[in-house]
């Protein structure tokens, strides 16, 4: 529904929302950020005394830059290029750059792609249930999940091109028109994969962009009263926004629509990429639960990423009142339960193996015990921990204790996805070819620079567009006000 | 094709005839280290018992050609697909490289070029005509000699008859020098391969996988059953 339906509806009980209507002495703490009360407060009136203050405070990330900036971008574009540098050395000498052998085809980029894969699992999922549930404390860090998906997908659509072998040759997997009537393959699960990251990688950018367009508007608004370089892109990214009703009537009908869509696909994308696993016949792959466990590790390792990232932004930014431990507290919780939820599944993959005992199955945990145990404790101990951690509102809210649980909980994820791809290829049904593998200098620095890649990213839309949601704290902040009921003044919402 | 498993005596003619016959390089000390010995037909060892009571069990191991492979089905650019004699064929220049083939092969015969085939000297001297040569990043693997089949059928085709059994072999076949290797049409009733492998002594290695693998073990029993 419009806003100015909303706005029209919160007039009629006489709340404006802000400015215009005076507060009783003992509502004014909402007023102040740094206050307790504000601080516990699920709206967003206390960020937002009036427009234009709000809007030069969360476009200040956007438009000032430090020097450390700078310095920071040229780091990360070393570790880039010396992993560009080894794709090239790959590309043009051989996959024999790699520790891959036979029977072990595929190694560490396949499991980073299926980290970066997983990563952006939470973004734009968050973003949906969130907008889709009305809960009103989403709405300043919608748009830093949503620019999380986009750029964990560009990278982890870049690792099927490290891994193939003739690079040169990876058109034949479209479905491009040719003389000896060639098809692709339908029946594999790669053209699914392909298809399916390609529909949410499309999906998600759109998301991205609908959400951008109000808050485009704004910044463009500014750059062009400033005289500022970025007025250029601004004003063609901007579509022309004015903010008339009709505008406003078709972008929130196309979020909505956009939301509902995002939610169904995410599930589909990562239960494709279990696929690529599931559906072979290699014993430890081929399982049924392997379809809601990656979708479940998806969203686990991608909650805990938009934590680590939300925290990150909010001391690189000083946006803590905008970023609020509320924010974090609440995702945390989330976490929590998707904690549980993979943990679960993951007992039940062990269980069911370790019951029957099957000698093919039975006999991959036990090399992988073998081989990786001390990785297997740090995945799973590291999970058990943090929900245990996580129960207490104390840490939920210590932001530091929270930056390394998350982290924590990621790097146990990487570790699952390397544990899915390699002992179970180097452990083989003929027992002849079982092997070893440790990845190799060139794709320990194609993966390092993948992450330099994500950052990198992240780093310029930082600079060049708006990362808090301006219009939906806005909305939020008209939805609310303080109602007079007899002697006092109550703080009261209407509904979106 | 048949594979007499009591009369192999793991010596090894058929991998180097195979190697011959199929331009396979061989990639030295360094390579065959990591792991990336590439044979197309490779003899896996299996010892039984401790010492002194010792036994070695040698297992000639190559492509299955399995009537429902399940390599074909996971390649996204039909790069490996079914042809109308039964064998699983792998086209070269279809292949981009994703080696998901070789993940989903059961008995681990897909061989991966890492790096381009390197011949050096006299070893160019040596390449068989009817081979092609494979570059870096594709898969390949045993054709049951696809260029002999072709030749076979050809000959036969000229003199305007059947091919007859024993017309094809093979290299590791014609070179195995116990005869422990058989080669033929197995739905051809008369033919020795099917004899073979419809005897009691046939076996399909990962039977329980359904892969029905054209290539039968013959194992127990006594060696000569005509």
């Amino acid at each position: 529904m419009s806003s100015n339906n909303v706005k029209r509806s919160s007039d009629a009980v006489t709340a404006g929302g802000h400015g215009d209507i005076s507060l009783l002495p003992e509502l004014e703490a909402f007023r102040d950020p740094k206050s307790k009360a504000a601080r516990a407060s699920y709206d967003d009136a206390d960020i937002y005394r009036d427009e234009k203050s709000f809007n030069e405070h969360t476009l200040a990330p956007m438009f000032t830059t430090s020097r450390a900036y700078f310095v920071f971008v040229i780091a990360l574009g070393i570790v880039i290029a010396n992993g560009f540098a080894w794709f090239v050395a790959q590309t043009f000498l051989g996959m024999g750059q790699t520790n891959m052998h036979e029977p072990l085809f595929w190694g560490a980029y396949i499991a980073t792609f299926v980290f970066w894969v997983g990563m952006s699992h939470s973004g734009t999922i968050v973003s949906s249930i969130l907008r889709l549930s009305q809960a009103n404390w989403r709405r300043p860090i919608l748009r830093a999940a949503e620019a999380m998906t986009a750029f964990s997908l560009l990278v982890a659509g870049m690792f099927p091109l490290v891994h193939v072998g003739r690079l040169w040759r990876v058109y034949y997997m479209f479905p491009l028109p040719n003389q000896r009537e060639l098809w692709p393959n339908f029946k594999s699960p790669l053209m699914w994969d392909m298809m399916a990251i390609g529909i949410y990688l499309t999906g998600s950018m759109t998301f991205l962009f609908i959400g951008l367009l109000p808050d485009l508007a704004v910044a463009r608004d500014k750059a062009i009263r400033e005289n500022n370089w970025r007025r250029h892109y601004l004003s063609f990214l901007s579509l022309g926004w004015r903010g008339s009703h009709r505008e406003w009537s078709v972008y929130n009908k196309a979020s909505m629509f956009l939301a509902v869509a995002i939610l169904c696909i995410a599930p589909s994308v990562h239960t494709i990429v279990s696929w690529d696993f599931a559906m072979t016949m290699t014993p430890g792959w081929h399982t049924t639960i392997f379809g809601p466990y990656f979708v479940v590790g998806a969203i686990y390792s991608g909650i805990a990423a938009v934590i680590t990232l939300m925290i990150s932004l909010r001391w690189i930014f000083k946006l803590d009142d905008v970023i609020r431990t509320l924010h974090i507290d609440c995702l945390a919780k989330l976490l929590i339960v998707i904690a549980i939820i993979w943990t679960y599944f993951y007992f039940c993959e062990f269980n069911v193996v370790w019951y029957s005992q099957k000698p093919e199955e039975w006999g991959i945990w036990e090399w992988q015990a073998e081989r990786f145990g001390s990785f297997l404790w740090i995945m799973v101990g590291g999970s058990v921990l943090s929900i245990f951690l996580m129960s207490w509102r104390k840490i939920r809210t210590n932001m530091v204790a929270m930056f390394f649980i998350t982290l924590l909980v990621n790097v146990g994820m990487f570790i699952e996805r390397y544990l899915i791809v390699v002992p179970i290829l180097s452990h083989r049904d003929s027992a002849y070819m079982w092997t070893d593998y440790v990845p190799s200098v060139t794709e320990l620095s194609i993966i390092v620079g993948s992450f330099a890649y994500f950052v990198l990213l992240y780093a310029l839309f930082l600079k060049l567009f708006p990362i808090v949601t301006m219009a939906d704290v806005k909305e939020g902040v008209i939805v609310s006000g303080d109602v007079k009921l007899g002697r006092h003044a109550v703080r009261m919402q209407v509904k979106e | 094709m048949t594979v007499d498993l009591d009369r192999c005596d793991g010596c090894g003619a058929c991998v180097v005839a195979c190697q011959a016959e199929n331009n396979i390089p061989s990639l030295g000390v360094e390579q065959t280290q990591e792991g990336r010995n590439m044979l197309w037909l490779r003899i896996e060892r299996y010892i039984e018992g401790s010492y002194p009571d010792v036994k070695v069990r040698f297992l000639p191991m190559m492509c299955q050609h399995c009537d429902t492979a399940p390599c074909e089905s996971v390649c996204p650019v039909y790069a490996t697909y079914q042809n109308n004699e039964g064998l699983n064929v792998q086209v070269y220049n279809r292949c981009v490289g994703t080696r998901f083939c070789g993940n989903n092969c059961p008995y681990s015969v897909r061989y991966f070029n890492w790096y381009d085939p390197d011949f050096e000297g006299k070893e160019k001297n040596q390449l068989n005509p009817d081979v092609s040569l494979r570059e870096k990043g594709i898969m390949e693997k045993c054709t049951f000699c696809m260029q002999r089949i072709r030749r076979g059928k050809d000959n036969a085709a000229d003199e305007g008859r059947e091919v007859h059994d024993g017309d094809i072999k093979p290299a590791c076949v014609q070179t195995c020098p116990t005869g422990a290797l058989e080669f033929g049409n197995i739905n051809d009733h008369h033919s020795r391969v099917s004899k073979l492998a419809h005897s009691g002594r046939a076996i399909s290695l990962f039977e329980e996988k359904g892969t029905h693998p054209s290539v039968k073990y013959l194992k127990g029993g006594t060696a000569d059953v005509f």
